[in-house]
């Protein structure tokens, strides 16, 4: 079998009619990973004994007609940020060495129960704090579409192995961006969903009030069905908002007449590169040609998103990461003397650069003296943050954004300037702070060849508007869907 | 010493709540335990585990604030308290900082000075730590995480109280309604009621506070009115010698009976408290406040009322059986089976106590039931059995909790009423000890008692008394 970038729906079709097996499945992915990852580092970890012995018990399952979820037996690759039972989970830092969790993320639990098969934990920002996946000790990924480049981040692993067909799918966490930032460089599909939709058991945290899994695919309609089957409400995780009903698949209708779409002018102003802007609003026209209604409009606030969510993030990972002590598990210094030596060495030599500066800006932000000034203020600008987005929604149905500023930059280029790269997240990170679900989009390319996606963001709870607008993009243009030439791999 | 000081304490009280599962997960709370074996990937702040709130710390909390006449919060949040130390899993604990569950109440307390009200500032939710042992030996420390988790209230006075005894006073009020709500056991040598005591000292008729220390460390009522002894007094000689106490925390050496600084203020922790973003806010409605107030128990002092009143005891054993909910339980189901309230009394206010202290058993710990305690004062009552052999299967019932009617009847305790048996004993008596009967016959009335005595052991002791010295009268009589 040939995957090239076959979507996990196909793959799941041609499984089913017994056109390929499971095992067979497996065997083209983790050919192709053993073809091209040494170049593109997208995993981390591989699991092929787990993953072969649970191809059998699914392959028992499927002909039986036990088993009949569209995903049943299609392989996928999950962030190392998610807890999987036995597999090595290192969230791209040396601090939690060969840490082995002792179960696994609800979202994975949920995959397992489609028949879907875990093939590898893939490449990340260390701690997911990053846009480069450049931040990971574990040396970072290369986009596949230009290996002189990043692929964003920092779920830059699972994107770039989707990209580069080495999964079907892969899950992801976005806490500011980091699913449809890298969906965006990668050329492919990333869905963060409204918060509290995929319960976040299992998933470590970053900052836990903004923190989503969600999927990375080759097509949207793979993006509704994994939703479909990772979204629930589960008891282990107090902030996930149960729904009557999901059916995000069922929902996605090939029209969008009358749907009202706002641009917001301060997304497409200053700081946009050109050709990026030109691309998504030639995907937009798309949109209106099919009956969507355009309109811009002012969405206000935007210059406060950053310092807000850089606060709030930095804040709840200063206080997540303080668990990584090297008293219970993962790595501990060697030479130390006495207990808060050994904190020190330890935390001192397990965290990267990147990590420390959130640490230590969060543990600032928080301090007596200067919460008031940093913390509780961002906690109201965020609140305004959301109302901006209250009010957009009373008029529109779905709000257009870049999912970036740029395509992807040159590996090495970001973390000169760690401002710089802060402020590259400037049109996901409000999703985040709103709570709302967004999607990223490939809708073309850059002169340079490199892929352009474009972010579609919905009110709360209303992931099937902005999946339907995706999906009469992807069917009008055929050639953007995701069917990605990658010669060069 | 000239000057007079007046000394003011304000207490923390913590208290571990009695429910069956940890305040974020399901594992067991239960004490003891081998180490590390009621522990989950929660409670041990694994990576990647969540919190859920066990609503039940919620309905014991709030029992607790209606009792102690708090303001509960409408909308109450947790926070993050954070600091490192290898027995708080996570390096933070989830505590209340900014919303706290209760806030405003007082309970009144009883001392030699009268009748007064001791306010609470605030009430507020938290999770246990786990414990350190330290290994001489090798010089290692081990982490036990079954008590990480377990849930915890705090209850913060207001610098109210002004001796020990108050303090004492205070605490066992608290005890007594947390008891009685059964939100805890509050045994304070267990540590599931601790306190720490904030302390200063001012001259009297001074209109502001002297400066604070906070002692910990207080494992029972004696150590913390010898900590507040010792501490009134070092605070009272740096002042007499014109130095100034330090804002500290101190650790309290019931050994040795004396506190060491553990911290100042200079370095006190920053515990960059911030709102919990993995638990949603408690909204505490009206209907659950009635929810809880329905339910809420009988409180010791509406009991001392009602016992008065519908039982006519004395105050003082009122006051003594209803010092524990468990004494006071037993009193009232033995009282409805053998509706002799005064007897009920009687047999718990001399044996029960006794037998309690010479075993060393605490009230929680008796295990006898009602209805055989209310049948053996039947027994005593009708005559079945006397007084010495009724106190001799009481013991049984307090150790084994023993049918009282069966065991009489297999161990043929019953007593002998039996007059013709009875003459036949003290006939043999009288024959044997000649000298007592002359003593008697010479007028000494007490020899009766010693051929009483002979008489009763012939009959195993089981003889009815009235009986056996009605009969030796008679014979010596005539």
């Amino acid at each position: 079998m040939d995957n090239n970038l076959m979507t996990g729906v196909t793959l799941g079709k041609k499984i089913k009619a017994k056109e390929i097996s499971v095992k067979e499945a497996l065997d083209s992915y983790y050919k192709k990973i053993k073809e091209v990852d040494l170049q593109i580092n997208s995993y981390i970890t591989l699991c092929e004994e787990e993953a072969y012995q649970r191809a059998e018990e699914v392959q028992e399952k499927i002909n039986k007609g036990e088993l009949a979820s569209p995903l049943a037996g299609v392989p996928y690759a999950a962030k190392d940020v998610l807890c999987t039972k036995g597999i090595r989970t290192t969230c791209a830092s040396k601090i939690l060495g060969d840490f082995k969790p002792t179960f696994s993320a609800t979202a994975i639990e949920l995959l397992d129960n489609e028949g879907a098969i875990l093939i590898g934990k893939t490449n990340m920002d260390e701690f997911a704090m990053g846009s480069t996946t450049e931040t990971s000790y574990y040396g970072p990924t290369l986009n596949p579409h230009d290996k002189e480049r990043v692929p964003g981040g920092s779920s830059g692993g699972s994107a770039a192995a989707v990209a580069a067909g080495e999964c079907a799918f892969a899950l992801g966490s976005d806490t500011g961006g980091s699913i449809r930032q890298p969906a965006s460089y990668c050329g492919i599909v990333g869905i963060k969903p409204t918060y509290g939709t995929v319960s976040r058991y299992g998933l470590i945290a970053y900052g836990s009030s903004l923190d989503q899994i969600g999927p990375l695919s080759n097509s949207v309609e793979d993006a509704a069905i994994i939703l479909d089957a990772i979204s629930a409400k589960d008891e282990k995780d107090s902030t996930s908002v149960g729904r009557d009903e999901y059916g995000f698949a069922k929902a996605l209708a090939d029209d969008v007449k009358g749907l009202k779409i706002g641009i917001p002018s301060d997304y497409f102003g200053e700081g946009l590169n050109k050709e990026v802007a030109d691309v998504i609003l030639k995907a937009v026209d798309v949109l209106r040609q099919n009956g969507a209604i355009v309109e811009e409009f002012d969405l206000s606030l935007v210059k406060y998103a950053i310092p807000t969510y850089y606060i709030i993030a930095s804040a709840e990972a200063s206080s997540n990461l303080s668990r990584f002590d090297g008293v219970k598990y993962g790595f501990r210094s060697d030479d130390f003397e006495g207990l808060h030596d050994m904190y020190k060495k330890t935390r001192s030599e397990g965290f990267g650069a990147e990590v420390k500066r959130r640490i230590m800006l969060g543990s600032f932000v928080l301090s007596s003296g200067y919460y008031d000034a940093y913390y509780l203020k961002a906690l109201r600008a965020k609140a305004l943050i959301k109302e901006a987005f209250n009010r957009a929604f009373a008029k529109y149905d779905v709000i257009v954004a870049p999912g970036s500023p740029t395509t992807a930059p040159k590996l090495g280029e970001s973390l000169k300037d760690p401002i710089q790269m802060y402020l590259s997240d400037i049109y996901t990170v409000s999703v985040n702070l709103a709570g709302l679900p967004g999607i990223t989009i490939p809708v073309g390319k850059d002169g340079k060849g490199l892929p352009v996606g474009m972010q579609l963001i919905g009110d709360c709870y209303n992931e099937k508007t902005i999946l339907r607008a995706a999906y009469n993009y992807e069917r009008t243009v055929e050639e953007t869907k995701c069917q990605n030439n990658m010669k060069q791999l | 010493m000239s000057k007079q000081y007046e000394t003011v304490i304000g207490l923390e009280v913590h208290v571990e709540l009695a429910t069956k599962t940890k305040i974020f997960c399901g594992c067991s709370t239960e004490f003891g335990g081998a180490p590390n074996t009621h522990t989950c990937p929660v409670c041990t702040g694994m990576p990647g585990s969540l919190p859920v709130l066990n609503k039940q710390v919620v309905d014991y909390a709030l029992a607790i604030a209606i009792a102690t006449q708090c303001e509960v919060t409408p909308v109450c949040k947790f926070d993050r308290k954070n600091y490192f130390y290898p027995d708080n899993p996570q390096n933070y604990q989830i505590s209340q900082l900014y919303l706290p569950i209760a806030r405003n109440g007082f309970v009144e307390i009883e001392t030699n000075s009268g009748i007064k009200k001791v306010r609470i500032h605030e009430m507020h939710m938290e999770e246990d730590a786990g414990k350190l042992i330290h290994d001489e030996w090798d010089d290692t420390s081990l982490v036990d995480f079954n008590r990480s988790g377990v849930p915890l209230v705090e209850i913060v006075s207001e610098p109210d109280m002004r001796s020990a005894d108050e303090v004492l006073a205070y605490m066992e009020k608290l005890r007594l309604i947390i008891q009685y709500l059964g939100a805890s056991d509050c045994k304070l040598q267990e540590g599931s009621m601790r306190a720490d005591v904030n302390l200063s000292v001012r001259e009297v008729g001074s209109p502001s506070f002297g400066t604070r220390t906070e002692m910990k460390n207080l494992n029972s009522f004696k150590a913390i009115a010898r900590a507040i002894e010792a501490e009134r007094q070092r605070q009272i000689e740096i002042i007499e010698e014109g130095g100034e106490v330090i804002q500290e925390t101190r650790r309290w050496d019931d050994n040795k009976e004396y506190s060491y600084a553990m911290r100042s203020k200079e370095d006190a922790k920053d515990y960059r408290y911030f709102p919990e973003p993995d638990l949603v806010p408690i909204v505490i409605g009206e209907d659950w406040i009635e929810r809880i107030r329905s339910a809420q128990p009988e409180l010791r002092t509406e009991k001392l009322m009602r016992y008065k009143k519908e039982f006519d005891i004395p105050e003082y054993d009122a006051k003594i059986l209803t010092e524990s909910k468990h004494m006071a339980d037993l009193f009232e189901a033995t009282t409805a089976i053998c509706h002799k309230p005064k007897k009920v009394s009687n047999w718990l206010m001399v044996e029960t106590f006794r037998l309690m202290k010479e075993t060393g058993t605490e009230c929680e710990e008796l295990i006898f039931s009602p209805s055989h305690l209310a049948d053996l004062i039947n027994l005593a009552e009708n005559k079945t059995i006397n007084s010495t052999v009724a106190k001799e299967v009481f013991e049984k019932i307090f150790r084994e909790d023993i049918d009282p009617n069966i065991y009489v009847k297999e161990m043929g305790l019953a007593t002998v009423n039996d007059e013709e048996a009875i003459e036949k004993a003290a006939k043999q008596a009288i024959s044997e000890n000649p000298k007592s009967v002359e003593d008697y016959k010479n007028g000494k009335e007490k020899a009766i008692g010693f051929l009483v005595g002979q008489t009763m052991k012939t009959l195993k002791g089981q003889g009815n008394p009235g009986i056996v010295k009605e009969v030796l009268y008679s014979l010596l009589n005539n």
